[in-house]
């Protein structure tokens, strides 16, 4: 599991990290596309799409993708997210852990607070995905009653709310915790960055190293 | 200047307010259903005046016909035969656009400008601002505009507003033989509308009534009903109103909630960053490891 230079350990793999950045690409497109039908205030980003028409043609198509991209994804990875009792320990001291007070010494490839992005990410996709065919023009909203259509436009504005700020979160916490972002880019982690954020992860590649 | 020339009232998906300081005559059709004999006149002149020509169907039975509003039908006459204090009774109703005062087609709609409202009451679709969402169409608690697939536009009963703004009446009141449609102020509508109700009531038609419905704060197209103790006969709602779900789902206090909540996220990452900096590994295990570096 180590890289050639001894000193870096691999934590992401390069087809997962090409799964998760083509994940990442499709978010921002359905995200920005998304934002401008849900405000005015966002709807100049309706032009970055070409103009209007064209951006809610494509932006349930995205949404296809985003399924197709999402969830074989989540299969490669969510092995490592389930959640284990360690967990809801990392999660009673989730503010201490933000202001840098409490470090978790058993956490493993994945913290506590990764684990509620993915299991978060699971079904609301899918709620994302079932909604979004009901309001699908002009394909498949006709085969829906327009009560049904009604709930699934309030349900779809809700569950992407919700993943955005989740999403939100997510950016943020890459961006904080150092390294994170080059995990996810190149691959790679040092060996005092995997022992310290993810010690039980730590033992487990280099026990099958050595 | 478009705006107040134009006399728009509300417009969909703006966050500005439209001026509103000069108040046009506020129109109505009404469609007196007792006078109304089905002959369809109103319907080939709707077609007539828009340039409309549905597909030719296959007769289904009834005298309805086309079977539903299209985006070629933007007026069909619905005929419906009802068992009534136990007489059959055939109902006709022109089925079409109300016109409503708190429209749900412009509340859904997320297109800016794409639903207009008049001050005059006229609730028009701008099709080249239409995106195609169809949100409109489950917004409007009459169900009455249709998507039409080849354009991903909708499109409805425009009350003829392009007549309306040159001192025109809408091409189905020109048409009608037997005066069961009128067009005017809606004041004088009303007022119409009262004293042919009080005809029916003294030949006997009791629970005759206007459908005006207050729950969307009135229409600009309304009905005198002979049977208006029964709405739902005709095909109409009882209490229309726009959906508390639709409500909720594009309500300006609930999508600015969610708005500010995301933008507080952002804030809330850039404050967090300032007080406790970024999670790095302690440097005393990050030098331990870099010793061994080449």
């Amino acid at each position: 599991m180590t890289d050639k230079q001894g000193d870096l350990i691999l934590r992401h793999p390069v087809g997962e990290r090409i799964a998760h950045w083509a994940v990442a690409i499709v978010f921002v497109f359905l995200f920005l596309s998304g934002l401008a039908m849900f405000h005015p205030f966002f709807f100049w980003l309706s032009f970055l799409f070409g103009e209007g028409q064209f951006m809610r043609f494509i932006h349930p198509i995205a949404g296809v993708a985003l399924v197709l991209l999402f969830y074989p994804y989540a299969a490669q990875v969510w092995k490592d997210n389930r959640w284990r009792p360690a967990d809801s320990a990392w999660v009673k001291h989730m503010w201490g852990f933000m202001r840098k007070e409490f470090h978790a010494a058993d956490t493993g490839k994945y913290n506590a607070g990764q684990k509620l992005m993915f299991w978060s990410m699971v079904p609301i996709i899918a709620a994302l995905l079932l909604t979004g065919i009901a309001l699908w023009q002009p394909w498949f909203a006709p085969a829906f009653s327009p009560t049904l259509r009604r709930v699934a436009g309030l349900l779809h504005a809700i569950c992407a709310f919700i993943m955005f700020v989740g999403i939100g979160v997510h950016w943020y916490a890459a961006y904080w915790t150092r390294g994170a972002v080059r995990a996810m880019v190149r691959g790679t982690v040092t060996r005092a960055w995997a022992k310290f954020h993810h010690p039980v992860w730590y033992r487990e590649v280099t026990d099958k190293d050595t | 200047m478009p705006l107040q020339s134009l006399d728009i009232r509300n417009r969909s998906a703006t966050t500005f307010t439209p001026p509103s300081a000069r108040q046009t005559l506020e129109v109505a059709k009404l469609i007196d259903v007792s006078r109304c004999i089905g002959c369809k006149a109103c319907q080939a002149a709707c077609m007539e005046w828009n340039d409309l020509r549905d597909r030719v169907g296959v007769c289904e039975g009834m005298y309805t016909n086309p079977p539903d509003l299209s985006d070629q039908s933007w007026c069909l006459m619905r005929f419906h035969e009802e068992e009534i204090d136990g007489g059959l009774r055939w109902l006709i109703l022109k089925d079409g656009c109300l016109h409503c005062t708190d429209p749900g087609c412009l509340r859904s709609c997320p297109a800016p400008g794409a639903v207009l409202q008049y001050s005059n009451g006229i609730v028009d679709f701008q099709a080249e601002r239409c995106i195609g969402c169809g949100y409109c169409i489950s917004g409007c608690p009459f169900d009455i505009p249709r998507l039409r697939r080849e354009d991903s536009k909708v499109y409805k009963c425009t009350l003829c507003s392009d007549r309306v703004a040159v001192g025109l009446e809408p091409a189905c009141i020109k048409s009608c033989p037997t005066q069961a449609l009128s067009f005017g102020s809606k004041e004088d509508m009303l007022d119409l509308a009262h004293h042919r109700l009080e005809d029916l009531k003294e030949r006997g038609l009791k629970q005759a009534a206007v459908y005006d419905p207050a729950g969307v704060h009135g229409t600009h197209v309304f009905f005198v009903l002979p049977h208006g103790d029964q709405p739902e006969a005709y095909g109409l709602p009882r209490n229309p109103r726009v959906s508390p779900v639709v409500a909720l789902w594009r309500s300006g206090f609930g999508r600015a909630a969610g708005v500010f909540t995301m933008f507080a996220v952002l804030v809330a990452g850039i404050l967090h960053y300032m007080r406790h900096g970024p999670l790095e590994v302690p440097e005393e295990q990050e030098e331990e490891k870099k010793e061994g570096r080449p």
